[in-house]
């Protein structure tokens, strides 16, 4: 049985020429189970987003995607038409933009706004649409009663929730979460994501989750996958990462987080910015801010793929052939 | 402001350049003219000639000379009325929007007064009943019924603009009221206080033409809303004069078109995002 | 030595506090005529902060700690209160001088890097024009005095970046500017409110290294409002809890997140991501409720409708803030 999805090599670019201004993605492979979450972490400008818009099918121009491909149990993405494609949305894959609670239009009552995207992929009695969409709010924790009132009677935290009922109302298998909770307070963003958690064992899909809250990954995610300027670099288990982390940003991300006791030790950051991906550079990407470049490779030698463990890869040349003549 | 985004914009050069040449024959209006434009001592309704290059009114008048001299009546009367209306717009709005209070409460008030009366009804009415005075009594006419709805965009601008975090900063950085209006207030608006200007511009150079054209104002002056008048006064339609008619128009609708032009440029410009080298 | 606050206090006489705050309630009036509620954003928050310490302000949204900042830079007015810095009283109505010396005194740190400088004005610009307002510099000297100021929150070169203009700034650099801003008036007191959480990860710890560096380095008194527990105790000597517009528990930051006292600081202290949590599987977390609504509050403690530990005396009487360790104190019948 072909996986859920499945990404393959994937490079996309922006820009309204070729060769693109903008390579925002580079050679992603990444592949999601059945019930399996997969989180995606990264900063800002590192092309999770645009990974996500793509494997969802909802990449506009001036995006492209330049080569690879995207699968959904088996079918390639791009041999769909735009119809089939649209009817994908919703019924089999579906997408939680970062602060969607503003998504709600201001001006419809959220019933509406279920009953049209319900209507738009065959549900179209209201009877019926009203009936599963009650049941969603159930399964997300909201009460009823706010099915007929207007987004902005709902708070932050419930405006969040009905954009997310919104997204599994129709019962999907994949579920993209874009920062779904950043907006939010630490406490909602708790019980929405043991919501979440709840709801995947019922109802069965999978689900990618992107942020930049790597702890919150590593407590939530079945498997981790860290990005720096358009590429994978890291990818294992949640557990493995945590234990065994080796590329060194995801060892210095990691340390950003500061932790909740213990004593008090001065942490550094990362130093320098992320790379100006209009400009990019040769070898690793991450070299100039590395703590343990390789002077003479990291920078001109692209890194390999290295295997460590069953299902532990990393790219970088601290673990390739090359390490060895280092020690 | 940034001059080269200025100079790529095609909307704007068009604009400006046709902005400028009514300008310039204004300025230049008493060197120009081919005759004076109240002259009366010529053949009334010629058709257009060689001596005459848009014929004669009925009075006997040139017309491209009275054209020529009514641009200065149309831009002084556009220019002058847009400063007073902007100024006004400033205090009532901006300020009193920034400042907030009782100074705000009644200028919201006084501003919803004159919302509420009916703008061209009041123009007519004031202007008869200030019947005869010249270009000053239509200035201060359109003044009074041209400032109200800017004011309110200006004002709801200046409230978005007093809670941004950098107001708000600036204020806990020790600035003074009226440093902060002018420093960082009204510059974050500009775009819209030019916009505003050109409106009130346009439409006091169209309600002044339109006034004189029903006979209010002084309809001795010369300007091209009188010329209509006596177009209209003389059956020029009906005796075939379509040139006198026409033109004084048509300067109108360009003028107003070059003040639509700049207004659509103005606001790109504003924006130092746009000052890349 | 411990001040009437349960503080402890610097034992040389005739040094205030650099910041005491008493009783301090802020109520918005929202609503039309004849509909008008009342939004109690601040409840009589009392509190004080030495001189050179790092008190962080922990709370979610609605908790009232912005509000706490807002007053106390005196950009609304208290509805009632008193705030003291550096043991001088601010009058309800402060003049126009009294409010510029209080200005000087006290400067803030804005959340939004993207709107805190004018986009219209040039990096000196803003940093001059404290140096200018206040007439800290002559100005022959005040190119000098900005390039240094630059130079303190790390963006060198700083001739480079005189005449810089917001937009060709990255969030980090912004922020930087908005602290070299702050600096500018030689505060004693700096209000910061959540300076690092609209910043990427990887540049929020070096943001907060500088704000510690430059606090120490010039004994500045540092407020640090945030919702992120983590950073709370990185950065702080001590911890406030706020919730509905009251302090809930303070204390060391070692005590209030390595031993909470009160059960929202424990709901707080659960819910944030920890990687030490693991899985928490099968673990139920339980956040039943909403939360308060300011504008009518339980007439007990607000935090009644979702205690696990309710009982009939905390919905009715609200609890007094009491001492639970030195200078450790919480706001809650299990502790009276």
């Amino acid at each position: 049985m072909p996986p859920l999805l499945e990404i393959s090599d994937l490079t996309i670019g922006y820009g309204w020429q070729l060769p693109p201004s903008v390579v925002a993605v580079r050679g992603v492979s990444l592949t999601v189970a059945r019930d399996e979450i997969v989180g995606i972490a990264g900063e800002s400008g590192c092309g999770k987003t645009t990974l996500a818009l793509a494997a969802s099918g909802l990449l506009d121009p001036p995006g492209r995607v330049l080569s690879g491909s995207v699968s959904y149990q088996g079918t390639d993405l791009a041999s769909l038409s735009a119809d089939e494609l649209r009817h994908l949305h919703l019924t089999e894959i579906s997408m939680v933009f970062q602060a969607s609670m503003n998504v709600l239009n201001p001006i419809m009552r959220i019933r509406d706004q279920f009953h049209d995207a319900m209507a738009a992929h065959g549900v179209h009695s209201s009877e019926e649409a009203r009936e599963q969409a009650e049941e969603t709010f159930d399964l997300v924790k909201i009460p009823r009663r706010f099915f007929d009132a207007y987004p902005h009677q709902l708070s932050g935290g419930m405006r969040q929730r009905a954009v997310i009922a919104l997204a599994i109302v129709l019962r999907p298998k994949l579920l993209f979460l874009d920062e779904p909770t950043t907006a939010l307070d630490v406490v909602v963003q708790r019980s929405i994501l043991q919501s979440l958690d709840e709801l995947r064992h019922e109802l069965g899909f999978g689900i990618v989750f992107i942020t930049h809250d790597l702890s919150l990954l590593i407590e939530i995610a079945d498997r981790i996958a860290i990005m720096y300027a358009g590429a994978v670099v890291e990818e294992a288990s949640a557990r493995e990462l945590y234990d065994r982390p080796c590329h060194p940003y995801t060892t210095a991300l990691m340390s950003c987080f500061p932790p909740l006791g213990g004593p008090h030790q001065r942490l550094e950051g990362i130093p320098g910015q992320p790379p100006d991906l209009r400009n990019p550079s040769t070898g690793c990407s991450f070299a100039p801010r590395c703590p343990k470049m390789i002077a003479g490779t990291c920078e001109t030698v692209d890194p390999p793929t290295v295997r460590r463990g069953a299902d532990h890869r990393v790219v970088c040349h601290l673990y390739g052939e090359k390490a060895a003549d280092h020690g | 402001m940034n001059w080269r985004a200025l100079r790529h914009n095609r909307r704007a050069v068009a604009g400006a350049l046709i902005f400028a040449l009514f300008c310039l024959v204004a300025l230049l209006a008493p060197e120009i003219v081919p005759y004076s434009p109240s002259d009366i001592n010529f053949t009334p309704l010629l058709h257009p000639s060689a001596s005459h290059l848009l014929g004669t009114t009925e009075n006997g008048e040139d017309i491209l000379s009275q054209l020529i001299w009514g641009a200065r009546a149309s831009l002084f009367v556009g220019l002058v009325s847009g400063v007073l209306i902007s100024l006004i717009q400033l205090v009532t709005g901006v300020f009193a929007g920034y400042v907030g209070g009782v100074l705000d409460m009644a200028a919201v008030g006084v501003t919803n007064v004159f919302l509420v009366l009916p703008q061209i009804p009041l123009l007519i009415i004031l202007a008869a009943y200030l019947q005869g005075g010249g270009l000053l009594m239509l200035i201060g006419v359109i003044t009074i019924t041209g400032w109200a709805w800017g004011a309110k965009v200006l004002r709801s601008q200046a409230i978005a603009l007093r809670d941004r975090p950098f107001v708000q900063a600036a204020r806990v950085t020790g600035e003074s009221r009226s440093h902060i209006v002018s420093a960082h207030i009204v510059p974050n608006m500009l775009g819209i206080m030019v916009s505003n200007f050109f409106s009130a511009s346009l439409y006091a150079i169209l309600a002044e033409a339109g006034l004189e054209f029903i006979g209010l104002g002084n309809i001795n002056d010369i300007t091209w809303g009188t010329m209509l008048y006596w177009a209209q006064q003389g059956d020029a339609i009906l005796l075939g004069d379509w040139v006198w008619l026409l033109v004084p128009g048509l300067c109108l609708a360009l003028l107003g078109t070059s003040l639509g032009l700049l207004n659509f440029a103005v606001d790109e410009i504003a924006n130092p995002r746009l000052r890349r080298d | 030595m411990v001040s009437t606050l349960g503080l402890p206090v610097e034992t040389n006489e005739g040094s205030s506090p650099a910041l005491e705050v008493r009783g301090l309630t802020k109520n918005y009036s929202v609503g039309r005529i004849g509909r008008k509620k009342v939004v109690r954003a601040l409840s009589e928050v009392s509190l004080s902060v030495a001189k050179g310490e790092v008190l962080s302000l922990v709370g979610e949204s609605g908790s009232g700690k912005t509000t706490f900042a807002r007053a106390i830079a005196f950009l609304e007015r208290p509805t009632e209160g008193e705030i003291f810095v550096g043991g001088r009283a601010l009058p309800r109505r402060p003049s126009r001088h009294r409010l510029r010396d209080h200005r000087r005194q006290v400067q803030m740190i804005f959340q939004d890097p993207y709107s805190s400088l004018d986009p219209l004005h040039s990096v000196r610009y803003s940093v001059a024009r404290p140096l200018r307002s206040f007439g800290l510099v002559p100005r022959h000297a005040e190119r000098e005095a900005v390039v240094e100021l630059l130079d303190q929150v790390g963006l060198v070169p700083a001739e480079d970046f005189l005449f810089r203009y917001p937009y060709e700034l990255s969030g980090g650099q912004r922020q930087r500017v908005g602290i070299a801003r702050a600096l500018a008036a030689q505060p004693s007191l700096i209000l910061a409110d959540e300076p690092t959480s609209m910043l990427d990860v990887s540049i929020r710890l070096s943001m907060m290294n500088l704000l510690l560096d430059l606090q120490r380095s010039r004994s500045l008194s540092l407020v640090f409002i945030t919702h992120d527990l983590g950073a709370a105790y990185y950065l702080s000597d001590r911890i406030a809890i706020m919730y509905a517009g009251r302090i809930q528990e303070i204390g060391p930051a070692s005590e209030v997140m390595g031993e909470p006292k009160h059960p929202y600081t424990q709901l707080l202290r659960r819910a944030a991501p920890s990687p030490e949590n693991e899985r928490q599987q099968g673990a139920q977390f339980e956040a039943a409720g909403d939360p308060p609504d300011l504008t009518s509050l339980p007439p007990g403690c607000p935090f009644a409708p979702r205690c696990p530990f309710v009982n009939s005396r905390c919905r009715e009487t609200l609890p007094e803030l009491n001492e639970v360790g030195a200078a450790h104190r919480v706001r809650c019948v299990l502790y009276d």
